[in-house]
């Protein structure tokens, strides 16, 4: 981070020149190099490319489910067989009706429930993604710049959040939270107690990287001419260093998501997720796993985990390609 | 009355109890079978005098321990028999005749006093341990006290003596009582004599004895919780000195000491067997079937993947029995929450049964539909059915709506279901019974908890359930003997109700169910008692308290190599004491 990051700055032209041949020598701002060079990586487009279709699967699957197209939770026994408890035919019962299969014992349409379960694992992982996003900017920013005796009190609640049992806290906090609170209830209420015990107890880790980036950015020459010129503590923070830190907090939330899905599939893994019959991915893999049914029909733990992978693995190859864009140095 | 496999049930599980008891068929007497599917729940499969061999026995975790004294696994009070035998024992054949009380270490049943309150028995002169002393009833006596009075030091097993025992002194156990003549209401007045003084008249107080805490155990010899690792034998086998290891497993080998005649329905067929611990189920299910293994001996039956490989495969089939557990899974209805019994008369007719059946694994190896609480295989049941559970097993919805409107909630109501989390087969037969209900427009939701504390603080909890509208919950139960009374009373006695572990989870408080049941412990003649359960059954059921979901079945897989092999049904499983090795 050479120079302010600032959209209308001309030093790319020296690069934008070799190319300047029979067409009008334009000027590229930092973001529009940052976009080729994105665009010309290929594993980072698919992976953006998958993230808006998971994305758009989602909200389809939003209106699919309110219209009765999907049936997530609908029972089919005659699809069982009533001997075993288990669905006819080869993985899962698969057929042109129930493309994935058929969950064991009650035959509920497995595509539905990846579908409709992908809007929960999404909107769980946005949205503490984003919670920690704003909390931890916010509390590093003014950690870095502030320095002296705030710094060290912010340090000290980061390393108090870090070193937190988190697993332990959300299995006893989603055992406590049961019915209704806040003026919540069902699925909002559930969605809510995930949103927080995962963005809440994740933001130290985003936390210290502003903090550590906002302490080397203060001591530059921008900063300081900025404060010569008479700007003031929140003006610098807001125009000077927070643009600044426009990449390194977006190339991190990209790679947050991923992690947080996989803990939003932990958490329904180990039960104390969203309540049945309500899906999710978590939810479905660990159905497979305690009930033995994926060593008869791996079908169950492939469906949801291949779902996870897709997903974790999308956002990765994002996130990686987005922080070689911005800042080509760091690779 | 605590459910004998506790932890047992928590592995993933079905039960196994005989199939035959429903027609009360079942050859009495044991007659010779050949390997057929389910042929060892009626016959007694590969019958043999043969001897020689070791047996191959694995689990998946451990026992909780070998102590005859201080373990509560229905699989150890099985197999224990084999190197510790108890006063009476159950009858070594299939069939519904296998309920029998045998003698084991003793000459005959107890005889009790006019009055109820005596019960004495006599054991065979010249019997002796392996250690080379002669077996007295002060060593029974003895492991009586440390059994059930001395829970700081071996907690594991129930506490039934103490419980029908008289005790005004209050005894402390022989580990802090020291003083040589112990509890005075169990008297040795010669070495081959014990007397029981009871509190209040017990009728079945035969069922106690055939508890491994009858077993004798020397007072010199006895070394506390650390007792398991070499117990004194008094069965054909004894653990191989040294053998035991508490994470790898134990070997018994053959006790020289012992004679046929001291236990005569125990058999002394193989030369050696090893019990292998913390198999992981697959491994274990694979080892069987490739016949490196004998036996599961926890005897809850084959995991998911094996099942439906040896239900597919006629080779293998033929070497599996689909035995009922004893185990009832059903739904308490809370009527504390719902109080009105035409709403839980809804909720019976409503559910969709075969969709439990399917949560559980089918109808072979998960477990038939119920209609009664009392399961086949256990003494007293009678066959019923006031909800067509087995007549119309997908629920009857128009009977269903009469009721909610006789129950003055046409529009249906809405309650919380309560599920132990982490048993995948209690959310999905929870989430099946809240598919059944809302077509009758009766909303629930689903809560889970942890399955250690369910039983005690949630489900447990009177108060817990109430506060949060639980008015129904999953559970399973089995008894500790396999009869009425065992299996009833703490889940009908409206005295039994706790306000933390309560099993009486409907909240029943029925006068009359509560006198029945005192005239059955006082009742010396077991037809008299076996009515009686009978009727305290029907009473629960026209109450729609219980909604019952399967008579639990296990699928047992037995290694053609074995003989004298077959289901006992006061087990569930395959009885321990008889098999052999081709």
């Amino acid at each position: 981070m050479a120079a302010p990051l600032d959209m209308s700055s001309t030093e790319a032209q020296p690069e934008s020149v070799v190319t300047g041949m029979g067409k009008a020598i334009e000027g590229r701002s930092l973001g529009q190099i940052a976009w080729l060079r994105l665009k010309r990586d290929r594993w980072a487009m698919a992976g953006a490319i998958v993230v808006v279709v998971l994305i758009l699967g989602a909200l389809a699957s939003l209106v699919l489910d309110a219209t009765g197209v999907l049936q997530p939770n609908t029972y089919h026994p005659d699809l069982i067989d009533a001997t075993y408890g288990r669905p006819t035919g080869a993985f899962g019962g698969i057929s042109w009706a129930h493309p994935l299969g058929v969950d064991p014992s009650n035959g509920r349409d497995l595509l539905a429930r990846i579908l409709v379960g992908s809007q929960f694992s999404l909107l769980i992982a946005a949205g503490s993604t984003l919670l920690s996003v704003v909390i931890g900017v916010a509390l590093g920013l003014v950690a870095g710049f502030a320095g002296g005796w705030v710094d060290t009190l912010i340090s000290w609640l980061m390393n108090v959040f870090l070193a937190f049992p988190l697993l332990l806290f959300a299995i006893a906090l989603s055992g406590v939270v049961q019915q209704s609170a806040f003026g919540l209830s069902g699925n909002a209420l559930h969605v809510a107690v995930l949103i927080f015990v995962i963005g809440f107890f994740n933001w130290p880790y985003i936390g210290r990287i502003v903090r550590g980036q906002t302490l080397s950015l203060r001591e530059r020459e921008f900063v300081e001419a900025a404060r010569s010129l008479g700007a003031r503590g929140g003006y610098i923070l807001r125009r000077e260093l927070l643009p600044n830190l426009f990449a390194p907090i977006l190339v991190y939330t990209t790679l947050l998501i991923p992690t947080n899905i996989l803990f939003e599939a932990a958490l329904s893994f180990l039960g104390v997720g969203l309540h049945p019959p309500t899906p999710s991915w978590g939810g479905m893999l660990s159905d497979a796993v305690n009930n033995g049914s994926y060593s008869a029909d791996p079908e169950y733990v492939l469906v949801p985990g291949i779902a996870i992978f897709i997903t974790v693995m999308a956002f990765n190859l994002l996130g990686d390609g987005l922080r070689d864009a911005l800042d080509p140095r760091a690779r | 009355m605590k459910r004998r496999n506790l932890i047992g049930m928590a592995l993933a599980m079905t039960g196994l109890s005989l199939v035959s008891a429903c027609g009360g068929g079942g050859t009495s007497g044991g007659s010779a079978g050949s390997a057929a599917y389910s042929a060892g729940n009626t016959s007694v499969v590969n019958a043999s005098e043969a001897t020689g061999g070791t047996l191959n026995y694995g689990m998946t975790n451990t026992p909780d321990s070998l102590d005859p004294g201080n373990t509560y696994y229905a699989f150890m009070w099985n197999f224990s028999r084999l190197y510790a035998s108890p006063l009476l024992t159950y009858n070594p054949v299939p069939g519904a005749d296998g309920l029998k009380l045998v003698p084991d270490l003793a000459t005959g049943l107890g005889q009790v006093s006019d009055n109820g309150l005596t019960w004495t028995y006599h054991i065979k002169s010249g019997m002796t341990l392996s250690d080379g002393e002669p077996i007295t009833t002060a060593q029974i006596k003895y492991a009586v006290e440390r059994g059930n009075f001395a829970k700081d030091v071996l907690p594991n097993g129930p506490s039934y003596f103490q419980q029908y025992l008289a005790d005004p002194a209050k005894y402390q156990g022989p580990y802090k009582d020291k003083s040589p003549g112990g509890l005075s209401s169990i008297e040795t007045p010669d070495d081959t004599t014990i007397v029981f003084h009871l509190a209040q008249p017990f009728a079945d107080f035969d069922y106690l004895v055939t508890s491994p805490q009858t077993a004798p155990v020397p007072q010199s010899k006895d070394t506390g919780a650390n007792y398991q690792s070499e117990p004194v034998a008094s069965g054909p086998y004894m653990i191989k000195p040294g053998s035991f290891n508490p994470n790898t497993g134990v070997t018994l080998v053959k006790n020289p000491n012992w004679k046929q005649s001291d236990t005569p329905t125990v058999k002394q067929y193989a030369d050696q067997i090893n019990l292998t611990y913390n198999i992981s189920g697959d491994d274990l299910d694979n080892r069987l079937l490739g016949g490196s293994m004998d036996l599961d001996a926890y005897g809850t039956g084959l995991q998911t993947a094996a099942r439906a490989k040896v239900l597919n495969n006629a080779t293998q089939k033929k070497n599996a029995d689909a035995a009922l557990s004893g185990f009832l899974w059903y739904f308490p209805i809370n009527t504390q929450v719902i109080d009105n019994v035409d709403c839980r008369k809804a909720i019976e007719y409503a559910a969709d049964k075969t969709l439990f059946q399917n949560a559980y694994g089918g109808a072979e190896a998960g477990g038939d539909i119920a209609s009664t609480v009392l399961p086949p295989s256990v003494v007293g049941y009678q066959k019923f059915d006031d909800y067509e559970a087995t007549t119309q097993p997908t629920g009857d919805l128009a009977k269903a709506k009469d009721e909610l409107t006789k129950c003055g909630k046409p529009d249906g109501f809405s309650f919380n279901i309560a599920v132990r989390g982490d048993r995948p087969k209690e959310v999905q037969t929870a989430q099946a019974l809240q598919q059944s209900l809302q077509k009758i427009n009766v909303k629930t939701d689903i809560l889970q908890y942890p399955t250690g504390d369910y039983g005690t603080s949630f489900a447990g909890s009177p108060q817990f359930m109430k506060d949060h509208n639980i008015g129904m919950n999953t559970y399973g139960w089995a008894a500790d003997w396999p009869e009425g009374f065992g299996f009833l009373s703490q889940i009908s006695d409206g005295r039994a109700i706790r306000s933390a572990g309560n099993s009486n989870m409907e909240m029943l408080n029925d006068p009359q169910v509560n006198q029945l049941l005192d005239q059955a412990a006082a009742a010396p003649d077991a037809g008299t008692r076996n009515g009686i359960y009978g009727q305290i059954d029907k009473i629960m059921m026209d109450q729609a308290v219980i909604l019952p979901e399967l008579y639990a079945k296990s699928l047992l897989y037995r290694n053609p190599s074995l003989t004298n092999v077959f289901v006992t049904e006061a087990y569930g499983m395959y009885d321990y004491t008889q098999i052999g090795k081709k």
